[in-house]
């Protein structure tokens, strides 16, 4: 064992971090910037790393990755972790395109496709949603009612999704929608590219309990799509979105929250009955977690790294990874909030900087245990792929979707009553 | 990046398992349960030392393999996957490693051999906080210890005492003396059977190399491998609940199709995983001597006893009303669980020790970046 580079790894990492070096901008006094600003320096960072084929290391040459290693991927992340880039909430508009569609379009679409929206992912001329929550279903995905019929060479797309990130500055978003109602959920399903600015797509963002608005709703009315832009075989989108939902879990599972020195600063500082905060067993144990946690989800990545590096796939088997970190990320907050007592209750923009890592924690953990296959979800499929356990019942597998009572009995429609009742 | 055990390492593991699935360590332990084996089983160990596990550690000039703390990891997963009643961790895993590491020459060349072959076994008691009043004086050993795990089988014993001002230090103590008495005690797992050893005036001597650090690292050692050890049964109980959930029907179906039991054993299943990512740093941090093993040691330790715990009582709960049964296997696992939480030092102990290494390593990454900045 041993954590050690090979000659030719070592090489890359050195290459990697000279790149870095002198291509990452210092922030104007290091400050914190505004969303507009954000929005630039992050484009600007990924044209420059699209330049360079940093921007997909893992892609092909031919649609602008670099063509390397998955180990290759993985080193350029650790060093660029080190570096002041901007890639978490509030920051990252281009990581659904990067990392969810672009995958998918690689994996699943056509060459014409790969050629006309790759090239742009990567160099951050063109911002992607993900259109596949619906009011009426999140975990229940493949119960999806936004409608796709054909029309000539087109298809007219009609519906209602929701949980769009950025939508609103969407170019493009991948969509799930339902073109065969007659038959079981999951076999009626198709992909496609929808062109957020068409005629009949209206995007309304959600305002978070964080105050900032994300996520979207997006309504589409007889949204036109071209044959083209159907991404895999008609009624064989369930198994494209599988790959989309696989990147993000992967990619939900390198989030990072409050790390531990940051718990442990506040502990040595704060004070309980008199003594540091950190002479409390209470407090020691949610040190003990935090560290325990968040160091073990990276010793699985080493883990991983040296299985890929051995010439092992990727299961399921580390969907673990991601109840974990963001289960901890909501717990350390607590923790730092309460060590502060009735101070912990004032905000970052009254504590200062050093308090975002903590409200950040708060507002947006509860949101990833959601996002990408909740806790629950995952456990499910853990326990039925990993485990072997027998399936659920599922007393609506067989059945054509026209024929399930939706929502445990009303027969709602797509952008029904009950969600616009809440 | 290699963070995981070689492809001759796995082999050996694979040797292992074999051959205690043919031994049937559960079966074993059972035995031992029910009195029809007495302390241990003499054929898994004379088998453990066919295959030269006892001797894994051992330089070659002393009869042993000459391998390092790597095999052992693989051997103790196995054995706690097996739940084979031997003395490993006594024997292999202290004793002779302490004298491996701290003895003389002529103490490693007295034991050592015998050790190896598995011809002798060897135990250790713990300095713990059971009112020990053990004393070494004028190369005489005084007071109690107690439990001491493998203590009516053993011929040799590694004591922990303190010095005046409070330094552990380890002093051997041949038991086949009449100054040493000893006898059993009743403990939550008789299958790993535990003496009260009484040091009347016994004669024994100081291990020479054990410095300040000995005890330090001695215990970090073996917390690593007892955590391989219970990471390995738990995930024995894991998949003895799955195979239960998979078999077992209610309400007209098999009851692992329920979240609920779902669910539970994936809780078991991550715990069981973050452990397993804990033990390899332990691993790594003790065949390296790294910097940051006493961290690595506290992390493999609270993750191994949080997963075998959780695991063997929900291995209970998923079984039902047969699991609290005599003739299920759950109380086994349930047994060793809680008697591998309290050896070593209990949880409460090593989180202590884990608080006061992130203190450590906080204190070390402040001051690195200034020291860079002074030196540039």
């Amino acid at each position: 064992m041993n954590f050690d580079d090979t000659p030719e790894e070592a090489e890359f990492r050195a290459e990697v971090r000279a790149w870095l070096t002198q291509n990452v901008e210092p922030r104007p006094n290091g400050s914190v910037l505004d969303l507009n600003a954000r929005f630039l320096r992050a484009r600007r960072f990924l044209a420059a790393k699209a330049a360079k084929g940093y921007a997909a290391v893992t892609w092909p040459k031919e649609f602008g990755g670099l063509g390397g290693t998955e180990i290759q991927h993985i080193i350029f992340l650790q060093e660029q972790a080190k570096v002041d880039v901007p890639t978490m909430h509030g920051s990252d508009f281009f990581s659904v395109g990067l990392n969810l569609c672009g995958g998918t379009i690689l994996k699943c679409g056509t060459d014409e496709q790969r050629h006309r929206f790759l090239p742009r992912i990567l160099r951050a001329e063109e911002i992607w949603c993900q259109l596949f929550s619906e009011p009426s279903g999140g975990s229940d995905l493949a119960a999806v009612r936004t409608r796709a019929e054909r029309d000539g060479e087109d298809w007219l797309i009609t519906g209602q999704k929701v949980w769009t990130t950025y939508g609103q500055f969407s170019d493009f978003g991948l969509c799930l929608a339902r073109t065969d109602p007659a038959v079981p959920k999951h076999r009626g399903l198709t992909m496609f590219i929808v062109d957020m600015r068409s005629p009949g797509v209206e995007v309304r963002p959600i305002r978070q309990m964080s105050d900032e608005a994300e996520f979207n709703e997006v309504f589409l009315d007889n949204v036109r799509v071209s044959d083209r832009f159907r991404i895999g075989a008609v009624n064989d989108g369930w198994k494209v979105a599988l790959t989309t939902l696989g990147h993000e879990r992967s990619n939900a599972a390198t989030l990072t929250f409050i790390e531990w020195q940051h718990i442990l600063k506040i502990a040595e500082q704060a004070k309980i009955n008199n003594q540091p905060a950190i002479e409390d067993g209470r407090i020691r144990e949610k040190l003990v977690e935090c560290w325990f946690n968040s160091f073990g989800v990276r010793l699985m990545a080493y883990r991983s790294q040296t299985a890929l590096a051995r010439g092992a796939v990727p299961g399921p088997e580390e969907s673990w990874a991601k109840i974990i970190i963001t289960g901890q990320g909501q717990r350390s907050a607590i923790a730092a909030m309460d060590m502060l007592g009735a101070l912990g209750s004032l905000t970052a923009e009254e504590l200062g900087d050093s308090w975002n890592p903590v409200e950040e924690g708060w507002y947006w953990a509860p949101a990833f245990r959601i996002a990408g296959g909740t806790d629950e979800i995952l456990r499910n499929i853990l326990a039925e792929r990993v485990l072997g356990l027998p399936p659920d019942v599922r007393v609506d597998r067989d059945i054509p979707f026209n024929k399930i009572k939706h929502n445990g009995g009303s027969h709602g429609q797509p952008g029904d009553a009950v969600w616009k009742s809440l | 990046m290699n963070f995981d055990f070689s492809p001759e390492q796995e082999q050996f593991r694979d040797q292992l398992r074999r051959f205690l699935q043919k031994a049937d360590g559960v079966g074993q332990s059972r035995s031992v349960l029910d009195n029809k084996v007495q302390d241990y089983s003499t054929p898994i160990w004379h088998g453990l030392a066919d295959l030269g596990v006892q001797a894994i550690a051992i330089p070659e000039e002393h009869c042993g393999l000459g391998l390092g703390a790597l095999e052992l990891c693989v051997a103790a997963e196995e054995l706690g996957r097996a739940l084979a009643p031997v003395p490993f961790l006594s024997s292999v895993c202290v004793c002779a490693e302490s004298i491996r590491l701290f003895g003389s020459e002529k103490q490693q060349a007295k034991w050592l051999p015998g050790l190896a072959n598995g011809s002798i076994i060897g135990t250790w008691a713990f300095a713990d906080n059971t009112g020990d009043d053990t004393r070494f004086q004028s190369g005489t050993l005084s007071g109690t210890k107690v439990p001491v795990l493998d203590g009516m089988i053993a011929q040799v014993i590694i004591v922990v005492t303190k010095q005046a001002d409070g330094t552990p230090m380890l002093t051997l103590c041949d038991l086949a003396q009449p100054r040493v008495e000893r006898r059993p005690v009743k403990t939550v797992d008789p299958t790993r059977p535990a003496a009260r050893v009484k040091f009347v005036e016994a004669t024994a001597e100081l291990l020479p190399k054990c410095g300040a650090g000995g005890w330090q690292k001695l215990s970090d050692r073996a917390a690593v491998l007892l955590a391989f050890e219970q990471l390995g049964s738990a995930e024995s109980s894991l998949a003895m609940a799955c195979a239960y959930a998979r078999e077992r029907g209610a309400f007209g179906r098999k009851i692992g199709s329920f979240q609920a039991i779902k669910h539970k054993l994936t809780d078991m299943y991550i715990k069981i995983q973050l452990a397993r990512c804990h033990c390899y740093y332990g691993a790594w941090a003790i065949a390296t001597d790294a910097a940051d093993t006493p961290l690595a040691a506290a992390g493999a330790r609270c993750g191994a006893i949080d997963a075998l715990d959780f695991a063997a009582q929900e291995n209970i709960q998923v079984h039902g009303g047969i699991g609290v049964t005599w003739e299920s296997n759950c109380q086994l696992f349930y047994r060793r669980a809680r008697l591998n939480a309290l050896l070593l030092g209990s949880r409460c102990e090593w989180q202590d020790r884990l608080v006061a290494s992130l203190k450590r390593k906080l204190r070390r990454e402040s001051e690195a970046p200034a020291k860079a900045a002074s030196e540039a």
